[in-house]
């Protein structure tokens, strides 16, 4: 009897112990997971800013007017700040991580100090303006070298947890990548700005509108199909499916989904119930060898827009992202260019058919504009921008400004050092409304492991 | 008489194309261009023998990477205006055939320095040989340890150089990869680009941090991420969806939320205003 009841416990306990111990270990794992993850958010941060900091300098370099330079180096300012609390949660207080600190202090002190200063007054001296260099080819340095760590990092998947336990335990890691290429980016001691979509983007606020400039009757499901249908070009045997939007959506339309009863490849699409317009389309398929060039392709999508009662539209970039071209079109109207309405398409470089179209901001900021006459010449617009900045094109833009409005710009692209500008001055006021340091095209690291 | 000169003739011409012969026939040939008409934002061989080209001619000091970037543009542009072309910073017919006349092309020597990763530079009227510097002269870090799985495709030419959305990076795009992949592998292509721009879009929105690190990193902000699925590694899929929603696609109809129904814990998320379902994932505001 006592036997049975102690070995009840007994049993018991240990279940319980079992239980309690599992319990634990989940526990801590959990905050592990939790740890780690903070560190690489750090990490990830940090490496984000260093890269936004280094465009944000080399845009100031660009720049002429105060209304502009000091607003830029008040963000170059706070952009230091956030890397320099980054960096200190780092589990990096065992290495000498010190110098990175100061380069980061020493651009917030510069910046700082001629952010809140009167540059109307007293503008930026030559000297200024080296330093300022300067901390230019450092913060690109410094970037360089902390994307070859992340480049490890995310390859490796390596984990700063490992490299804490490495160091609180005084035993040699095994594997110290992260360490490395801490002490490379101190050697060298390294930048990028907010993210900034640049012209052709619509910002969220002007999102709020929701396609109130567009235009046409309420179209039915079965038109939905139909259109959906041409942009997939399937032909007849397909299986076709139409819901239409949630409550949540501020704007009415239909989502179709067309599949090639054959290839199964899928298709998907959203068409605005008012007038029918397509939002945006996108075909998902094995893209083959690339069989044409990304100018034949550009021809391709220019062909398409005609096709589908696009027009007036310029072909403002292209890009080829492996056997896939990439176009963003902006509308040209008596040769200004008005940013906000952009199209994108994306053509396949194996057939030179359509992969994808996105519609979204085009349908959003396209309306019948009434452009108003320039009031400042454009030699005066010239004027205003920074004598070290060679010109190389210009000509005139409606694009949206910082508080949300669409202004119309005389439009310079120009050349500094190695890099390309694009400036737009106010053609109403000469007011400098954004200089954008234009990406170059990255290098990559596969070779460095 | 007649006859044996007309053989001497014959003979001379043999003999004097059997000594061009060896010399075109080297490895050091002058190749030119595929018809193709290249313009910004290719990538390619074509891009490597045009950079090349405009190097040799003094117009283009960039970096000879294969990627048409602003600086080919108008190390272009400028050669177009000094030998008189139309200026439209595209290499059309007319402006690859003069660019052939004008200038040279090591093909060998370039590929050569590209495959080794060495810093080079292709001028005219200097010795090649001085124009190159060995790889890796900075301090060079311990060797990572093995995980050469990737490298399948290593043997073919690559350019050295990529194109990348404005404002981000490849790290940038592998991590939303990682996320992507973590939090929708199953689901179909465009519930991918989805889950992609809604991380796109919490970066645009004020209630949310402003990079994709913070979005992603987020306590509590992705399931992924708090249970480790983030760090499987993505496939190609998920990388394609990000460059797509990056590239400015957004099939959500500027979703900040989405929850999969099935699995979903939190009641609150239902009270989101619902915009769309793609695949398993409701996507609200």
């Amino acid at each position: 009897m006592l036997r049975g009841i102690l070995i009840g416990v007994l049993a018991l306990g240990v279940a319980g112990t079992a239980f309690w111990g599992y319990q634990e270990h989940r526990e801590k794992n959990a905050i592990l997971i939790n740890a780690e993850n903070n560190y690489q958010r750090a990490f990830h941060d940090l490496t984000y800013q260093i890269d936004v900091l280094h465009d944000k300098i080399g845009t100031t370099l660009a720049m002429n007017s105060r209304n502009s330079l000091s607003p830029a180096l008040a963000d170059v300012w706070k952009l230091t700040s956030e890397a320099h609390s980054n960096v200190g949660q780092l589990p990096l207080t065992l290495l000498p991580f010190n110098k990175t600190e100061e380069f980061l202090a020493s651009i917030g002190d510069f910046s700082y100090k001629t952010a809140v200063r009167d540059l109307d007054k007293e503008p930026l001296s030559e000297k200024e303006y080296q330093s300022l260099k300067k901390l230019y080819s450092q913060a690109g340095e410094i970037q360089q070298d902390l994307r070859k760590v992340q480049h490890m990092v995310l390859k490796n998947n390596l984990r700063w947890m490992d490299v804490e336990m490495a160091l609180a335990t005084d035993s040699q890691p095994a594997d110290n990548t992260i360490i490395d290429g801490f002490k490379t980016v101190e050697k060298t001691v390294d930048g990028y700005g907010e993210t900034d979509f640049g012209p052709a983007f619509v910002n969220m606020q002007k999102k709020d509108e929701n396609f109130k400039y567009l235009e046409g009757k309420e179209i039915t499901k079965k038109e939905a199909e139909n259109i959906a249908k041409k942009y997939a070009a399937f032909g007849n045997n397909v299986n076709i499916k139409v819901t239409e939007n949630g409550d949540g959506s501020k704007y009415g339309f239909f989502s179709v989904t067309v599949q090639d009863n054959k290839t199964k490849n899928e298709a998907n699409m959203d068409i605005t119930k008012k007038g029918g317009y397509p939002i945006w389309f996108i075909l998902a398929r094995d893209v083959k060898k690339q069989a044409i060039s990304l100018n034949d392709a550009s021809i391709k999508a220019i062909q398409f827009l005609k096709d589908n009662g696009f027009e007036s539209l310029d072909l403002f970039e292209s890009a080829q992202y492996d056997n896939v071209g990439v176009f963003t079109f902006v509308t040209n109207e008596n040769d200004i260019r008005i940013y906000p309405d952009s199209i994108k398409i994306k053509i396949a470089l194996d057939n030179g058919k359509l992969l994808g179209f996105s519609a979204e901001d085009y349908l959003r900021a396209h309306h019948v504009r009434d452009i108003p006459k320039p009031v400042i010449t454009r030699e005066d617009a010239r004027s205003k921008i920074n004598p070290q900045v060679k010109v190389m094109e210009e000509g005139m833009a409606i694009i949206i400004n910082d508080i949300n409005q669409e202004v119309l710009c005389y439009e310079f692209l120009g050349t500094l050092g190695d890099d390309t500008y694009r400036v737009f001055i106010n053609a109403d006021d000469g007011n400098e409304e954004r200089v954008e340091k234009l990406k170059n095209a990255e290098q990559i690291f596969d070779d460095v492991v | 008489m007649k006859k044996n000169l007309f053989i001497t003739k014959v003979i001379l011409i043999i003999s004097l194309c059997m000594l061009f012969v060896p010399i075109s026939g080297n490895d050091r040939k002058v190749t030119a261009f595929t018809n193709q008409v290249i313009q910004q934002g290719a990538v390619g061989d074509d891009v490597i023998e045009l950079q090349s080209r405009l190097q040799y001619l003094g117009f283009y000091n960039g970096k000879i990477d294969g990627v048409f970037g602003w600086g080919t543009y108008w190390a272009l542009r400028n050669f177009q205006y000094e030998f008189g072309l139309d200026i439209d910073g595209m290499a059309g017919g007319k402006t690859k055939k003069k660019l052939v006349d004008a200038s040279k092309y090591d093909k060998a020597f370039v590929k050569e320095q590209i495959n080794k990763g060495s810093k080079f530079t292709h001028y005219g009227g200097v010795d090649l040989e001085k124009q190159k510097k060995p790889a890796g002269q900075s301090a060079e870090k311990p060797k990572a340890p093995a995980n050469n799985n990737g490298g399948g495709q290593k043997a073919e030419q690559k350019p050295t150089a990529t194109n990348i959305p404005n404002g981000f990076s490849q790290n940038d795009i592998q991590l939303m990869a990682n996320a992507v992949y973590g939090e929708a592998r199953g689901e179909p292509y465009t519930g991918q680009v989805a889950v992609a721009a809604v991380i796109l879009n919490r970066v645009d929105s004020a209630s949310f941090p402003n990079t994709v690190s913070g979005v992603i990193f987020e306590p509590r902000a992705f399931t992924a991420v708090a249970d480790g699925q983030i760090w499987l590694t993505p496939n190609e899929t998920a990388k394609k969806a990000v460059m797509d929603a990056l590239n400015g696609w957004d099939p959500t109809g500027n979703a900040l939320y989405y929850f999969n129904p099935d699995t979903a814990t939190s009641g609150w998320i239902w009270s989101r205003p619902q915009i769309k379902q793609i695949g398993k994932h409701i996507f609200c505001k």
